[in-house]
């Protein structure tokens, strides 16, 4: 009989007011019981419309399902077999637009927990399974991925579980990309990163650190000279986006990327690190993605009254519900309707200060987004002393300098077959944020899924012929 | 983990280290850096690459003792690794076409200016170097200037050491004496690059200027090191290191590089003391 209740499980986490002034996981996940009561929730009608609209397909009724009956290993493997990273998808996905925005219990309601399913799952697996995972037999064949964030991971998960002898190469001294520079230890801990990357080494993928493709090496030289039959591109996003205001380059005035970097990757936040990180008191925050708000929070839990300031309304923000209502439980200020124009310099050369504008939205245009309108005369300063850019980025210019014949977008994105992630050289392929922009985790997946698949069939015809 | 083949100390301040790096040496040129990590909890550094042994596979740096990072970096010895060493990055000089050069270099950026002058002398063109300290302790690499320079000029602050005065002098001087060059490239203290950009924009000479501002990837993809060009925000790490000298804004870079001082000097005593400790302990 299932679970009529038409609220989700609440899942624990740490209270705001806590949860602000420290960087451990804010959310703290199901326990058996929540999990199997949630669980139950699923009709497992016939449509599933949950796993059309997942990136990498995961049979989620099923898993579900095996979850209800209190079968947590062999929910896992069935998740498993469409996901290299679910401990990460259970945290980062943006659910309520993909498996849950679909889910049939949510036209009355809300939708079944599939994230919070899916996390658990995850988890009760790393906790509870000593098994190292298999490596199969290797069928000859050699594979290069270029970036270790969540495209690359994927695309080298899927083809080591085929046989292909995989490298990965990461230009940072850690693996992980995104995952462990962008995405903050509250919202994703690095254990668990480093978890799933220890389950890929398992499987025999071999990552190489401090390795910059397009510089230390370049494509065709791993072609041509290092016997890799094909490459995955997933190489993410770029330089960080600007808003070309005047005081844009005052002490204080970060980039989101560069702001998280200091913080995840080179913990700064941590009494030990060598790298510095500027305390700002007054923190504005310009943008309203996922970026933005994990820069926020971050700001937040060095001690800042944080502001975001966004020139579209709430409703419009990009970044993932959750994170949203977080940032707002633990005291971020929010400024809708509002763009900067130019940030004031004190005397020391650091940032003083930011002048503002309000906007209004005007009817949604072709593309159905409403386009911020600036409102004359309604200019004012905020009181800040730090400003963290969170616009976005353009694509990273090294890989398309120095592999001839690699189509790009005008805008500098990887141009790729959709159904194969193939792109304009034959045996290249690419993926995630270096075609797409930026975007999500687990579309980056989906593309290193695609890619995979593509690969193996490309290779295999090869030995056929 | 990247062995340390070499170390030599240049002057109290200024060591130099070779280290085994044979991917990044195949590749190196010069005006291009790397960024190294000296331990586990290290921040990442920029250092220009000073020389390359593709045969040998090493990739030689040298580094002025300024802060915590350097200090610690100092106390390795040969034999000993670090931790993280990356690259080459950015962009190698752009050397095509250049017949007659003056290369000015002001402290340890004659660390990295000498490989672009041996580069330019290999490949028959005319160098004139000026090279500058502070005093004459603090000289390093003249040798190498010698043997590959068809002209040398030294200059001391206090005039220990060649002719008393600032490397905008010497130059000044050479200009208005008749020398014609294609192109200056100077590398040193912002300060003493923003002046000989000054001078040579007098004169309508194309200036190269190599910046090294605060960093953390160096692939393009923080934004800390960004600079103003022409009017324009760039990425030393990607677009550079070098850039045209006469549309850098040398104010905003020289600000920008001031943006952790409290913390960087904080940082340095106590990586001193610390050694001082370990050293009363011994």
């Amino acid at each position: 009989m299932p679970n009529m209740s038409n609220i989700k499980n609440m899942m624990p986490s740490q209270t705001p007011h806590v949860r602000n002034k420290n960087f451990d996981e804010v959310a703290l996940g199901y326990d058996d019981k929540a999990a199997i009561d949630e669980a139950k929730r699923c009709l497992n009608c016939k449509a599933k419309p949950c796993v059309s609209n997942c990136p990498v397909c995961i049979d989620i009724p099923a898993f579900v399902h095996e979850v209800s009956e209190g079968n947590f290993e062999r929910a896992y493997q069935i998740i498993s077999k469409s996901s290299s990273l679910p401990a990460v998808c259970g945290r980062v996905c943006p659910q309520e637009s993909q498996c849950e925005g679909m889910c049939v219990r949510g036209a009355k309601g809300e939708p079944v927990a599939i994230g919070r399913l899916e996390r658990f799952v995850a988890d009760w697996h790393n906790i509870h399974s000593k098994e190292k995972a298999k490596r199969p037999a290797a069928n000859g064949h050699k594979v290069a991925i270029i970036g270790s964030g969540p495209a690359g991971l994927t695309c080298a998960g899927d083809l080591a579980k085929l046989g292909y002898q995989v490298t990965v190469f990461e230009a940072l001294h850690v693996a992980g990309g995104v995952l462990v520079y962008g995405i903050p230890e509250f919202r994703l801990p690095k254990s668990i990163v480093q978890r799933e990357i220890d389950t890929l080494k398992e499987l025999g993928v071999e990552i190489q650190t401090n390795v910059v493709i397009g510089k230390t090496i370049t494509i065709d030289e791993l072609m041509q000279d290092h016997g890799y039959e094909a490459v995955f591109i997933g190489s993410g996003a770029g330089l960080p986006k600007f808003m070309n205001i005047p005081g844009e380059n005052l002490k204080g005035v970060y980039s989101a990327n560069e702001f998280l970097t200091r913080i995840n990757l080179m913990k700064a936040y941590k009494s030990g690190s060598d790298t510095p990180i500027q305390r700002g008191k007054k923190v504005a925050v310009v943008g309203g993605g996922n970026v933005a708000m994990d820069a926020a929070r971050c700001a937040k839990r060095l001690g800042a009254h944080v502001t975001v300031v966004y020139r579209r309304t709430e409703a419009e923000l990009p970044a993932r519900r959750e994170e949203v209502e977080h940032a707002m439980e633990e005291g971020i200020e929010f400024r809708f309707l509002t763009n900067p124009l130019l940030i004031h310099s004190g005397e020391d050369g650091f940032v003083n200060g930011m002048r503002c504008q309000k906007m209004r939205l005007s009817e949604p245009d072709e593309s159905g987004r409403a386009r911020p309108i600036a409102i004359e005369g309604t200019e004012f300063d905020i009181d800040i002393d730090c400003v963290i850019m969170a616009l976005g980025t353009s694509p990273n210019p090294l890989i398309k300098d120095t592999t001839y014949g690699l189509d790009t977008q005008k805008w500098g994105g990887i141009i790729v077959n959709e159904e194969t992630g193939e792109t304009s050289r034959e045996f290249i392929y690419a993926g995630g944020d270096a075609v797409t922009g930026a975007a999500t985790v687990i579309l980056a997946m989906g593309a290193g899924k695609t890619a995979a698949k593509a690969i193996d069939a490309k290779l295999t015809s090869k030995d056929t012929k | 983990m990247f062995k340390i083949l070499k170390k030599q100390v240049l002057n109290p301040w200024v060591t130099l280290m070779e280290v085994d790096a044979p991917l990044i040496a195949a590749k190196a040129e010069p005006g291009q850096f790397i960024i190294l990590r000296v331990d586990e909890n290290g921040e990442r550094i920029p250092l220009t690459i000073a020389d390359f042994n593709r045969e040998q596979g090493s990739v030689t740096i040298i580094f002025q003792i300024v802060g915590a990072t350097t200090k610690k970096l100092d106390h390795l010895n040969e034999g000993d690794f670090i931790q993280d060493f990356v690259g080459p990055l950015g962009r190698a000089t752009h050397t095509d076409g250049l017949k007659k050069v003056a290369i000015v270099g002001g402290g340890v950026g004659c660390a990295i200016a000498l490989p672009i002058a041996k580069k330019l002398h290999r490949l028959g063109c005319e160098v004139h170097s000026v090279i500058g300290f502070r005093n004459k302790e603090l000289v390093i690499l003249e040798n190498e200037f010698v043997k590959n320079s068809s002209k040398l000029v030294r200059m001391s602050d206090d005039g220990s050491w060649g002719g008393k005065g600032l490397v905008t002098d010497a130059l000044r001087k050479l200009i208005e004496s008749g020398e014609k060059y294609d192109a200056v490239i100077t590398i040193g203290p912002l300060i003493m690059m923003k002046y000989v950009c000054k001078l040579t924009k007098e004169f309508g000479i194309k200036t190269i200027v190599s910046m090294n501002p605060i960093m953390i990837d160096g692939t393009g993809m923080c934004g800390g090191c960004r600079l103003t060009v022409a009017g324009k925000t760039k990425f030393a790490c990607v677009d550079g290191p070098e850039f045209d000298g006469h549309e850098v804004d040398f104010d905003e870079a020289i600000a920008r590089g001031g943006t952790y001082r409290e913390f960087e000097r904080h940082a340095y005593e106590e990586t001193c003391n610390l050694f001082k400790e370990a050293e009363n302990n011994a």
